[in-house]
């Protein structure tokens, strides 16, 4: 019993910090850029497929299976979904914000349009299968395995937490903040401003995608269905709950709203009889995207937020 | 080759259309892009189902699919989603307005959007509704186009509807004090215009046309709470084709999407509908962001 | 009389930044008051914050003794006061009809039709341009476009932030003559101008502006001969 309690704990952290670490990608480009990013699920998808097809064993039936080492596949998982980003920024950057999250949410839209349909590339609906998990030599021992997991990917977001924050420190940093303050002067300071929002959000994209890696690799199995907007939706909140502008913020954050979201999961479940489940997710839904507003009308700062952010 | 795509694409053209007059409206004048915009249309077209539900049925105009009582739902469900509209700017818009970050307003939308989404799944759940089930008679009209007497009259309506718009905002002095303000805010205030009643015109008109929008989706396809969240990026994709603010240009830019989406099925493949809004969005970006018929931004 | 009365007023844009402090102006019924001053010295903000753009907080603006220092600035028009900006006075993407029409809003629907012929009458080229977009006309006409916008719901009080910036002397002659023309009709007159020595010829009385409040008041005709307000505020810019 306390060993299956401590492989879920176990489970469910690794879950929440994999949401995390999308969370800190959307605070580099949101929090500290002010880029609007409403196609997070896209990114997290671009890197999870691309991570998927390099490093899947060989399958007849679509293009990949090279059968790359993990480290490798996350690699260009980051990579690809950073050029993803990159190009999304450069066509609407110099515009005004609107433009740019307009794009992102097109982009969430076409990226799921193609996992569905072009199967010799993504497997279509079914996805891609026999995505190999690091420790899968383990896997006959659940709690060792979980653990081991939990490791890794918590070293992971340690990584890129601590890289974040020091390049929020450094010089670079500093100029993205005093972009987004004034979106005007910003557009006056033409191509070198416009080129650092595009390397925030290449950055930032680079994290989803990563994260998007790391979770393929974590489940071993990845569809269209893992992608869908309730996931950027999910991620905003965790920012917004966490407090923009703060990576700690970023990480609590996820982690406190995974577990609500969990929580309430496992209580509808429990409580709400069969034929009503579809409806109780939709509310809490709904609770979520309430309290998102509700974030923004009466504590834009979040709650674990250092700053004081607008 | 049969040329029924090109009526396809008018049809799925005008409903995007439509909607996009909307969003137009709204970018120029509140100043952010709603992403709960094709919510109003999902609203629209429940409000109008549940209206129906209480009239009750009866006999359908021959040869159309539906009777007095949808067009008079339409009229009900009209005003309730402007009400809806209203509502929500009360709670939400117009406080983070107030703070100006319209970024901020953006997120909010994005946030409505996903509650009003799954109200409606909570309420009428994700099974698709039908205003009516009747099999109707295309009609052949050559070059292998056959059209149903509902689309006629549907295409009927919205070009009633867009011509109205269209002299409402040339003719009328709310029209004008519209495209005073979303040119110049400032100097409306000075001329007289109270802000106000102007925001309140945006809201009323951009939701009941995206009701009418999302009633036409429902008589010719079907009715469903994700109907608007598949239609926001056609949406967005036209009112930036036809130029930010302008009327007839998000009238025009719809019927381009909706025209090139129909020749995709035609001949790419129907999967790939939803890209072909996502590839001309990303080439009027690159090529002419100020779209067909607007102006630069100041 | 005073149709107009500020008192004291104090205006910013943000808290405890003013940048009108303390101001107290007045202008009598068919007077031109010139106000002056070096850059900076809040005299567009001064008539903005009367206008209701620029927050107010502390002093009153009083029009025929009224208290309109809470007016909202869209309501300002109804109650007889007419502002034209520096810039951006017109709405370029609408016509010069148009733009009178918009205005003419504030006017009973029955006054509408008379009074645009009334303003076509009074500016013959608008008259002529009337189907063309705003942002078309010239320099000169825009400006009288704005001045002919702001006159049409007969205003008591007309407010005007530098109408000579960007246009020649010839057109700066003409609109000022035009001015003059307005006060002898009763129309009180409000100037912001960098242009002093063309303020001066056609105001009646001139108020110095000097780090958000008056420093100096007299008549127009005068004011040169002050030799410190002409070396201090207009020396460098009597020369234009």
């Amino acid at each position: 019993m306390i060993i299956d309690l401590l492989g879920y704990g176990a489970f469910f952290l690794s879950t929440a910090l994999i949401y995390g670490l999308i969370t800190l990608g959307l605070n580099l480009q949101w929090g500290m850029t002010g880029l609007f990013n409403v196609g997070i699920a896209g990114f997290v998808a671009i890197g999870a497929y691309a991570s998927a097809i390099l490093t899947t064993p060989d399958a007849p039936d679509r293009i990949g299976g090279f059968g790359w080492p993990i480290v490798l596949g996350w690699l260009a998982a980051a990579l690809v979904t950073a050029a993803a980003a990159a190009f999304t920024g450069y066509a609407t950057l110099r515009l005004k914000s609107d433009y740019l999250a307009i794009t992102t949410f097109g982009v969430a839209v076409v990226v799921q349009l193609v996992a569905l349909n072009a199967q010799g590339l993504t497997g279509g609906p079914f996805g891609v299968a026999f995505i190999p998990r690091p420790f899968a030599a383990v896997q006959s021992d659940p709690v060792l395995f979980n653990f081991a997991n939990l490791g890794v990917i918590a070293l992971v977001t340690l990584g890129v937490y601590l890289a974040l924050e020091r390049l929020s420190r450094s010089p670079w940093g500093r100029v993205l903040r005093a972009l987004r303050e004034d979106e005007r002067a910003a557009i006056a300071l033409g191509k070198s401003a416009q080129s650092y929002r595009i390397q925030a959000f290449a950055v930032g994209g680079a994290v989803m995608g990563l994260a998007g890696a790391v979770q393929a690799h974590f489940i071993g199995f990845i569809a269209p269905d893992n992608y869908l907007p309730t996931l950027t939706f999910q991620v905003w909140a965790m920012l917004m709950v966490g407090g923009s502008g703060s990576n700690r913020g970023a990480v609590l954050g996820a982690i406190v709203v995974w577990a609500i979201w969990v929580g309430s999961g496992t209580l509808t479940a429990a409580v709400v009889p069969g034929d009503w489940q579809a409806r109780a997710s939709s509310l809490r839904i709904v609770s979520i995207g309430v309290m998102l507003c509700l974030i923004l009308l009466w504590r834009p700062q979040g709650f674990f937020g250092r700053r004081k952010a607008g | 080759m049969s040329l029924q795509f090109l009526l396809d694409g008018l049809i799925s053209g005008a409903m995007i259309g439509l909607g996009a007059i909307g969003v137009t409206l709204t970018y120029s004048i509140l100043r952010f892009s709603n992403f709960a915009h094709g919510d109003f249309m999902a609203w629209g077209a429940y409000a109008a189902l549940a209206v129906v539900g209480v009239l009750g049925g009866s006999t359908p105009m021959a040869p159309l699919s539906f009777g007095v009582p949808l067009l008079a739902a339409l009229v009900v469900a009209m005003a309730l989603t402007a009400l809806l509209a209203l509502v929500l700017d009360w709670l939400l818009f117009a406080r983070l307005r107030a703070r100006g970050q319209s970024i901020i307003v953006v997120m909010a939308s994005f946030g409505a959007s996903m509650a009003l989404r799954n109200l409606l799944e909570f309420i009428f759940t994700s099974r698709p509704a039908y205003f009516s089930r009747a099999i109707q008679m295309a009609v052949p009209l050559g070059f292998g186009i056959r059209i149903t007497a509902d689309q006629v009259a549907l295409l009927a309506l919205t070009l009633a509807l867009v011509t109205g718009m269209h002299l409402f905002m040339q003719r009328s002095q709310r029209g004008r004090e519209m495209r005073a303000y979303s040119q110049n805010p400032a100097l409306a205030q000075v001329v007289g215009i109270d802000v106000a009643s102007v925001v309140r015109a945006t809201w009323v008109i951009g939701a009941a046309l995206a009701c009418a929008s999302g009633v036409m989706v429902g008589t010719l396809v079907q009715i469903r709470p994700l109907m608007g969240l598949d239609l926001l990026l056609p949406i967005f994709a036209a009112a930036i084709l036809g130029g930010i603010g302008s009327v007839p240009g998000a009238v025009l830019g719809g019927l381009i999407i909706g025209l090139s989406g129909s020749a995709a099925v035609q001949f790419v493949g129907a999967e790939w509908r939803s890209a072909v809004a996502f590839v001309i969005l990303m080439a009027v970006l690159l090529v002419r962001p100020m779209g067909l018929f607007g102006v630069a931004e100041r | 009389m005073n149709v107009l009365q500020v008192k004291g007023l104090v205006a910013g844009y943000e808290p405890g930044l003013s940048i009108v402090k303390g101001a107290t102006i007045h202008a009598d019924e068919g007077e031109i008051v010139v106000i002056l001053g070096p850059n900076g010295a809040g005299k567009s903000s001064l008539i903005k914050a009367i206008a209701g753009l620029v927050p107010i907080t502390a002093g009153q603006v009083l029009l025929d003794g009224r208290d309109i220092t809470a007016v909202p600035a869209h309501l300002k028009i109804r109650h007889s006061l007419a502002f034209v900006p520096q810039t951006e006075n017109i709405f370029p993407l609408m016509t010069v009809e148009e733009n009178l029409r918009v205005a003419a809003g504030v006017l009973p629907r029955t006054e509408v039709a008379p009074r645009m012929a009334e303003m076509f009458q009074m500016f013959p080229d608008l008259a002529v341009q009337r189907g063309l977009m705003a942002g078309s006309l010239s320099g000169g006409q825009r400006q009288m476009l704005a001045v002919a916008r702001a006159l049409i719901v007969h205003p008591r009080v007309l407010m005007l932030d530098e109408p000579s910036a960007g246009l020649s002397p010839k057109l700066v002659t003409q609109v000022f003559a035009r001015l003059k023309e307005f006060r002898e009709q009763g129309l009180t007159i409000i100037l912001v101008e960098q242009n002093a020595r063309a303020a001066l010829a056609i105001g009646d009385r001139a108020y110095v502006l000097v780090e958000g409040r008056e420093a100096h008041e007299g008549p127009a005709a005068t004011l040169w001969d002050n030799p410190l307000i002409a070396e201090l505020y207009l020396g460098q810019r009597s020369a234009r």
